[in-house]
């Protein structure tokens, strides 16, 4: 079913480049076909009426544990990338297959095959039949690959194929069952914690093979000063290294932690206020490309535990476009680089022709109104769960229509 | 008197304390973090008339006569079970010990349906111990009546921190009131992962000690000097000055993978003999919350040490100070005078 032809009008575009134009977008064929002039409407366009409102790509969301579909289009979300992480892990085709056919047609899934059997760490998993299957990327989940020698094999192999790996930065030797990162905060309250250091450890490592091997690593959460600083200079020799981090990070150090507060325990966890700062700082200077929301739904059953016992993880997707724009009206970034973080960047990282409103690309488009205030409930979210440590925050930001590939989602 | 006794603050020595409820608004006790200075020493002196009721023959008072507790251990425990079992039955309230290798948990019930289970029979009081950090303050959000933290994972184990000062101050032959303004007092064993060391640090600061903690670097928290200590990975610099040695076991349990390369080489570095225990001050008194590793962080001659042993008077004291915690904590519901019920959120 092709959508009918769409003009959106009185927007103001937030093109790949330089300040929001105002000026008309239309689609044809679930495509953008013309911007500006060109984009006049015709006999039997849908015409919307954005009333000054941003109009942005749709949001791709690199690195989510659920696909929840209301979530997301509460968010802005139009494509998401799948962790592998899943019960059982997406190792195989057919899973693969299987989840990237799972939100068609109003929400597209971008599978992250698992690199290795079970994401075991061991063995390679059949990555290039997996990328048959609809495998955007391979991701090691929210492991670490400890066997050097695995992980030099893996992504020589990827490199060959050109799948993006997507890795997760803790030395596991070093964090074992740490739920904190070693500090006042961890120390005071008793809990299993790591020094931040293990990631920068692992930054450096899985950098130093990506350099060796010419292969395409994209480190999903850095957010210590540290592996900041790594990855600043890998990304200066010309490492194919990319960066991203959740708006938890920047929003949050581990004094959150302060009466066990599970909604705050995140993997990575939270950090201390100075590893914060370098986050934004690196957001600002562009050693981070990417935030996205990390969505982890989870009920009651995995979070109303001790802090240790309790799962990782946050319902994101409402927050991640509000809590980025704080990042604008502090200004840290632009409006233009928001969104380079929240889509332009991560659809480019997964090779999908949208995250960008340029002639051609996918109509998965956004009006937004970047300053339109509401707060987050989390007993009255859209997620399957409301496990969000943003509960009673005031915010900014909302989606006003969503459209995926031209037609409008409700 | 002991010899070199610290000087007790001279406020503390007054024992006035804010008019009835006021004196300890808690409803729980789930940390020493969570208490004021008065309201620790308010438990001390609670717990000096129960020591001299311990040491009768009849030893019954009937306060809490009528009153259920329940001993909700998640963990395993011989002596701190044992010893609130005695504090509830010498209160004269009717005591339940729920051991979790023959409950529910083991069927997979979360802790969150057995704490409202437990809150269903209409306990007086719960006294917990758990194994994960954090787990004693979960169950206290979820149900009506007082909660005691009987050792929740790494984070605290309050009761202990408090017989371990009242051991020391009657050792000290301070009186009732008295604070521990100056003492030195040096921890040393697994800090890491000692909820023990967590309390007492707490509690001997909030008194006015100066406390030190030595371990080997991997068994020391980061950052622990801001909870107030000095740090020490050299045992026999520790102990200079010492006036108490409070010594930890290893808690093998706790670890994963290795901490140390073999209980031989940790007595060697961090095993109190009387060698050892010579480089404290001439009179040092040793302090251990038990179990102990006889051969590994403490010598048989030193833990049996009539004169500067106080391991058997911290487990009497103990009964006391827990009897303490339970009449105090146990009073709104029982409606004693001036202990009006807890408005509004849990403190």
């Amino acid at each position: 079913m092709t959508p009918q032809p769409l003009v959106i009008i009185n927007g103001r575009l937030v093109l790949p480049q330089g300040e929001p134009l105002a000026a008309p977008l239309r689609c044809v064929g679930g495509r953008i076909v013309a911007i500006g002039d060109d984009a006049q409407a015709q006999d039997g366009d849908s015409v919307f009426d954005a009333r000054g409102a941003l109009v942005t790509p749709g949001l791709v969301d690199l690195g989510v544990f659920a696909i929840d579909k209301p979530a997301f289009h509460f968010g802005g979300i139009t494509r998401a990338a799948l962790m592998p992480d899943q019960a059982p892990p997406l190792d195989h085709p057919a899973r693969v297959r299987f989840a990237a056919q799972s939100g068609k047609p109003d929400f597209w899934v971008h599978p992250l095959a698992a690199a290795t059997r079970g994401l075991e760490g061991t063995e390679l998993a059949e990555l290039a039949l997996m990328r048959e299957a609809g495998a955007r990327a391979v991701s090691t989940g929210r492991r670490w690959i400890a066997d050097s020698g695995v992980m030099l094999r893996l992504l020589s192999y990827c490199a060959m194929l050109d799948l993006v790996v997507v890795t997760h930065a803790e030395d596991a030797g070093i964090t074992g069952s740490a739920v904190a990162t070693a500090g006042e905060v961890a120390t005071r309250l008793g809990l299993p914690s790591a020094p931040a250091e293990a990631e920068a450890l692992a930054v450096a490592r899985d950098c130093a093979l990506a350099e060796m091997t010419g292969a395409r690593l994209h480190i999903r959460q850095v957010t210590t000063a540290r592996a900041l600083d790594l990855v600043r200079e890998a990304k200066a020799r010309g490492v194919q290294v990319t960066a991203g981090v959740t708006p938890a990070h920047f929003m949050l150090s581990d004094l959150e932690l302060v009466d066990f507060r599970t909604f705050c325990r995140f993997s990575p966890p939270l950090r201390a206020d100075a590893d914060r700062k370098a986050v934004i700082a690196a957001l600002a200077d562009g050693t981070i490309d990417v935030v996205s929301s990390g969505h982890d739904p989870r009920g009651p059953e995995d979070k109303r535990l001790p802090f240790a016992d309790a799962e990782p993880g946050m319902a994101g997707a409402e927050t991640l476009l509000p809590l980025t724009l704080t990042l604008v009206r502090d200004g840290v970034i632009d409006v233009t680089r928001a969104f380079t973080l929240l889509a332009g960047n991560p659809a480019a990282l997964l090779g999908v022709n949208a995250g960008r409103l340029v002639v051609g690309a996918e109509a998965d488009l956004a009006v937004v109104s970047p300053d339109r205030p509401w707060v987050v409930n989390s007993d009255k979210m859209a997620a399957s769960a409301g496990n969000t440590p943003f509960d009673r925050r005031p915010v900014e930001g909302r989606v006003l229509a969503l459209w995926k590939g031209g037609a409008r989602i409700d | 008197m002991h010899p070199s006794n610290p000087t007790p603050s001279p406020d503390s020595l007054t024992r006035r304390y804010p008019a009835g409820g006021l004196a300890f608004p808690h409803r729980d006790l789930t940390g020493i973090g969570q208490l004021a200075r008065h309201e620790i020493l308010y438990l001390l002196d609670e717990a000096e008339p129960w020591v001299e009721l311990n040491r009768q023959s009849q030893k019954r008072a009937d306060l809490l006569s009528g009153l259920t507790i329940i001993n909700a251990f998640f963990e395993n425990s011989t002596r701190t079970l044992l010893s609130f079992e005695i504090a509830g039955k010498r209160l004269g309230a009717d005591v339940v010990n729920m051991h979790a290798a023959t409950s529910s948990v083991k069927k997979g019930e979360t802790l969150i349906d057995t704490a409202m289970t437990l809150n269903a029979m209409r306990a007086d009081a719960i006294v917990i111990r758990h194994a994960s950090s954090g787990a004693v303050r979960l169950i206290a959000e979820k149900v009506d009546c007082p909660v005691l933290n009987a050792g929740d994972g790494q984070h605290e184990h309050p009761t202990q921190a408090l017989l371990d000062a009242l051991t020391i101050r009657h050792a000290m032959g301070l009186p009732p009131g008295s604070d521990l303004n100056g003492l030195r007092v040096t921890i040393c064993g697994d800090i890491l992962h000692s909820r023990v060391a967590r309390s007492n640090i707490l509690s001997l600061t909030a008194l006015g000690a100066e406390v030190s903690v030595c371990a080997p670097p991997a068994l020391m928290p980061a950052e622990i000097e801001v909870m107030g200590v000095k740090v020490f990975h050299d045992f026999d610099a520790a102990l200079k000055g010492a006036q108490v040695v409070m010594m930890l076991r290893l808690q093998m349990e706790r670890m994963q993978g290795q901490f140390i390369p073999s209980p031989r080489e940790y007595r060697h570095l961090y095993g109190l003999s009387l060698e050892r225990l010579a480089r404290a001050e001439p009179d040092a008194l040793v302090m251990h919350p038990g179990p102990m590793n006889r051969g590994v962080e403490i010598d048989s001659q030193v833990a049996d040490h009539v004169e500067r042993s106080l391991i058997t008077r911290q487990v009497e004291r103990g009964v006391a100070i827990r009897m303490a915690c339970l009449e105090v904590l146990t009073r709104r519901a029982r409606q004693v005078p001036g202990w009006a019920p807890l408005g509004g959120d849990r403190a």
